[in-house]
């Protein structure tokens, strides 16, 4: 899942300065589960933000919503008829969900309450790990399962480099070394061979924005 | 024991410490309470293991959510004692009053 983090109150209350009625609209999926932007977290941001501004003497009025999805049209329509009302959206989702919510509302102010953070995992209620960072171009099956990009200190798809070091990085006794544990994880499996593929380097086509149109899924051309 | 304990404490029964939610504790702060404290069992003591315990994580967020909005994050606190201790829920809740006098009126209130 998209793990976020709250942003710092007071860059969020900074944000909000100018405005005196304000939708906060949190995203029940990804930020929900991460516990950073759904409802619950919307309830708070409200209260915080609701003391804040009184005790500044400059009241603000606020709205709380929460969309199943704020990345999917389906789920956003729902808006339509509650957003007219508000100066501006204070939008708890992730990054997508932010910009889709400001590109279907282009004359509303959205702002981001939440910095997006990364793609990972949840160890146990409160605390995710990355293990993803969405290249584009998945080594998984060479490497065991483990992402040489993520895990890597310098994202190295051939490696191990010279600093490994008793199975940590050079970068930190703390940190350990991708390439060691994918090399301990291909052992167990006697799978050491697929190691010695050389990975080609990327094309870094992930530098623009992408699109996937899932097969099956693309609409008739017109004509 | 027809123990005395301050009369202006107004009494939220919860099943366990563990139930106790943020907003529960924000919300009270936000519509003008002066002080909030929660009294959960002995830590270890817990029946379910770690409702007391979750309770002062949840007691420590809205501390910090209260200084960042503005408001003495002393507020808000946590006690512990076991369901034998009468006197000493008295106690905890003569000190809890009177350290909020201390503090004055909820800063919220005066605005109104």
């Amino acid at each position: 899942m998209i793990v976020a983090q709250r942003k710092p109150f007071e860059e969020i209350k900074t944000m909000l300065k100018n405005y005196k009625k304000v939708l906060t609209l949190g995203c029940g999926t990804c930020v929900a589960v991460c516990l950073a932007g759904g409802e619950k977290e919307v309830d708070v941001l409200n209260a915080e933000l609701d003391m804040a501004r009184k005790l500044d003497n400059n009241p603000l009025e606020l709205g709380a919503f929460t969309v199943e999805r704020q990345c999917d049209r389906e789920y956003m329509d729902v808006l339509d008829s509650k957003v007219g009302e508000y100066e501006a959206i204070l939008s708890m989702a992730c990054g997508a969900g932010i910009q889709f919510l400001a590109e279907k509302y282009p004359k509303i102010p959205v702002f981001p309450a939440v910095d997006t953070t990364f793609i990972g995992v949840n160890q146990t209620v409160g605390w995710y790990e990355e293990r993803c960072r969405s290249c584009g171009s998945c080594v998984l099956g060479l490497t065991g399962g483990i992402c040489p990009v993520t895990m890597c200190s310098k994202g190295l798809y051939n490696g191990p480099c010279g600093g490994t070091n008793k199975g940590a990085c050079e970068i930190s006794n703390d940190q350990p070394c991708a390439w060691y544990l994918i090399y301990e994880r291909l052992k167990g499996q006697g799978r050491l061979d697929s190691m010695m593929a050389i990975v080609p380097p990327q094309d870094w086509k992930n530098q623009v924005p992408r699109t996937v149109i899932q097969p099956g899924y693309k609409k008739p051309e017109k004509g | 024991m027809r123990l005395e304990y301050p009369a202006n404490i107004k009494i939220i029964r919860v099943p366990c410490t563990g139930k106790v939610d943020v907003m529960l504790m924000l919300r009270a702060i936000q519509k003008g309470a002066d002080g909030v404290y929660c009294v959960g069992c002995l830590e270890g003591t817990c029946h379910y293991n770690e409702g007391n315990f979750r309770c002062r994580e949840r007691v420590d967020y809205v501390r910090m959510l209260l200084k960042e909005v503005g408001i003495e994050e002393d507020r808000v606190r946590m006690y512990n004692l076991s369901s034998g201790e009468g006197p000493t829920f008295a106690a905890y809740a003569k000190e809890m009053t009177e350290h909020i006098r201390k503090l004055g009126p909820n800063p919220l209130n005066k605005l109104n």
